[in-house]
């Protein structure tokens, strides 16, 4: 990564936004703990990498549809982190004004289209998404997050098989943790190199190493000159691990302590702190100068979410149909 | 005003074109619509009048296309989603309960799905137990939807261009058995409203409430009872989502009595719904139990006489109505 060498300030902002979702995530879980935030929630920690590396190689009128662990998709593309805190909260002053929770994050002003709960069902909703960017030549790309339990569903298959016959603008991002809940990997597929069923339906396909910042931008980069330059979908799969349980209902009975650990070795933003270092684009000095920042966004997120307002009960069925004729 | 003879596919396929001269962000797709011209040929012509960027055909992927035009309808186009028959909507229903449901609601408004699908529907051309569906009750549950059935020429001429100016979902149901049906339309027919069901044939003896199929079996049962002297209300509910209940009421108050006919399985369907609201609303209207009349719960067979006896048909339309005004 050249240019990064020559731009300590890009470089630096990179790993500001890998530790401002970490630390986002380690707040979320606090503040779960404490009850302020309730139903379902899944942790992005250790995943980090893929939505940076991804996200920063996209423009503000690309899309990005998510999954139900879409924390550090929302922050990558630009979604303040007060509004997520009071989406989890149940507060009007939420980024979906309270209604979605954890898992439907949705930003229209900055084209996040969530927060989809439905393993595998917003894939062809990307299609659709890039199918009229395309037709209306607006340039944007629809990006897709989806974890490789997805790539289990028929829905996934439908999608890639659409976006490559429509020669549309979309970019699959298949975050392989390894396990679909609890269920490992070798019982979810018949095969472990994933990024050859979209080579099967003719789309530019690549496996990436997730805990890795900078071989996700060299693959972002990549995937989006692609697609801006042929319009044709792109598919990575981004080998990565979630450091934290499915949900936090999860017990975790499904794997070892040590496998954890053993991945944790590969912690994407300590890899990335110590190139930074060896390259001498930042300094011990800048780091906690970040640390202290980030932990005062967060401090004001949970307040902001504090102080939110509940919607009022007589606006529950607001917005089942849209108010054009009210 | 001058009328034109036209039959049902007609009318449906004067309102696709209509449609895509009026917009250029409408388009069409769905399995078969355009090489093959559509499975019931209603948009037969289309692809080489308006082209593959506008008559699209898919491949088998109910959900996945269907999911496309959800996308493609919260970016700003406006799809319309033709689904082979209601017996492969299943495959979509994820998209449509999940997601086309759901958006604007969960999202606090933010996204719309202005989104058309239409599809064909029906029991009584002997295609067995897979082909053979009323369903228009499973969308009906669902709020966030609009469902609407075509039972009429008109409605097939005009529910299409009222349900591109929704910001919201619409289902459009239409009828196979009826395509080469024809009927007088005015000439400048054209969009009907979306908000009200429509007295078909006025009568002061017994209120009944039909959609789909069911609108002409009950004219017909009508035509036939009045020449027993029995002089009965047809209501055709056009839309089955959100429900008309100031129509229905209105008539409930004038004839006292109601019989409700459809296809459709009669455990948990529009007519339950119906009796129910009616109930509710105008109990002390009704000098009669809300009478109903629906399809027999069963995988609907392929003989013929095991065909018919699963739906209601017009004799037993006319029988159950002289039963309730004890003409029998």
């Amino acid at each position: 990564m050249k240019e990064l060498k020559n731009n300590s300030e890009v470089a630096g902002q990179l790993l500001f936004r890998m530790m401002q979702i970490r630390r986002f995530e380690e707040k979320s879980a606090e503040m779960y703990t404490k009850q302020h935030i309730r139903g379902f929630m899944h942790l992005y920690i250790g995943e980090e990498a893929v939505a940076v590396g991804i996200i920063q190689a996209l423009k503000e009128q690309d899309y990005v549809m998510s999954t139900y662990r879409d924390h550090g998709h929302a922050l990558a593309k630009g979604v303040s982190s007060k509004a997520i805190m009071a989406e989890m909260f149940g507060m009007m002053e939420g980024c979906t004004g309270g209604r979605g929770g954890s898992m439907h994050l949705f930003d229209k002003s900055k084209n996040f289209a969530g927060g989809n709960a439905i393993v595998a069902s917003h894939l062809p909703v990307a299609v659709g998404l890039a199918l009229a960017a395309k037709r209306m030549k607006t340039g944007a790309i629809a990006c897709c997050f989806f974890g490789e339990g997805a790539a289990a569903e028929g829905e996934f298959h439908e999608a890639m098989n659409l976006a490559a016959i429509w020669h549309v603008p979309v970019l699959f991002v298949c975050e392989n943790n390894r396990y679909a809940m609890g269920t490992p990997l070798e019982l979810e597929h018949s095969i472990d190199n994933l990024e050859i069923r979209g080579t099967a339906y003719g789309i530019e396909s690549e496996a990436v190493d997730g805990m890795n910042l900078l071989a996700m931008m060299e693959a972002g980069n990549r995937a989006t000159d692609y697609i801006r330059n042929t319009g044709k979908p792109y598919f990575i799969v981004a080998s990565t691990y979630r450091f934290r349980a499915h949900s936090m209902f999860d017990a975790e009975l499904y794997r070892s302590k040590a496998e954890v650990d053993l991945w944790k070795l590969k912690d994407p933003i300590a890899e990335y702190t110590r190139w930074l270092m060896q390259h001498q684009l930042i300094s011990e000095e800048q780091m906690a100068k970040m640390k202290d920042q980030i932990e005062e966004e967060m401090e004001q997120a949970v307040q902001f979410a504090s102080q939110g307002n509940r919607e009022p009960v007589e606006q529950l069925t607001r917005f089942v149909y849209s108010e054009t004729d009210n | 005003m001058s009328t034109i003879r036209i039959t049902y596919r007609e009318a449906l396929r004067q309102a696709l074109r209509e449609a895509l001269f009026a917009d250029e962000r409408v388009f069409l797709m769905g399995e078969d619509v355009g090489h093959y011209g559509g499975a019931f040929a209603v948009s037969k012509g289309l692809l080489q009048e308006f082209g593959p960027e506008r008559i699209m055909d898919v491949p088998l992927a109910e959900s996945g296309f269907t999911g496309a035009g959800i996308g493609a309808a919260m970016a700003g186009m406006k799809p319309i989603v033709e689904i082979m028959t209601v017996n492969f909507s299943l495959l979509a229903m994820d998209q449509i309960f999940n997601n086309a449901a759901t958006f604007s609601h969960m999202t606090n408004g933010q996204y719309h799905v202005p989104l058309v699908i239409r599809m064909s529907s029906g029991i009584g051309r002997q295609l067995a137990a897979q082909h053979s569906h009323s369903w228009e009750p499973f969308f009906a549950h669902v709020p966030g939807l609009i469902v609407v059935s075509a039972a009429t020429h008109e409605d097939a001429r005009g529910m299409l261009p009222t349900a591109l100016q929704s910001k919201d979902p619409v289902i459009i149901f239409e009828y196979a058995s009826q395509m080469n049906m024809e009927a007088d339309l005015p000439e400048d027919a054209g969009a009907v409203d979306l908000r009200k069901a429509k007295v078909r044939k006025e009568g002061k003896d017994l209120t009944i409430l039909t959609y789909g199929p069911g609108v002409f079996k009950c004219l017909e049962a009508a035509a036939s009872l009045m020449e027993a002297g029995i002089n009965v209300e047809v209501i055709d509910l056009r839309i089955l989502r959100p429900l008309d209940d100031a129509t229905i009421m209105a008539s409930v108050a004038k004839t006292n009595r109601v019989l409700i006919v459809e296809d459709a399985w009669k455990t948990l369907s529009l007519s339950a719904e119906l009796s129910t609201r009616i109930t509710e609303q105008a109990f002390y209207d009704l000098d009669a139990p809300v009478h109903r009349l629906c399809g027999v719960e069963v995988p609907i067979p392929y003989p013929k006489h095991l065909e018919e006896a699963s739906v209601p048909q017009v004799a037993d339309i006319v029988q159950l109505a002289k039963k309730i005004l004890r003409h029998d």
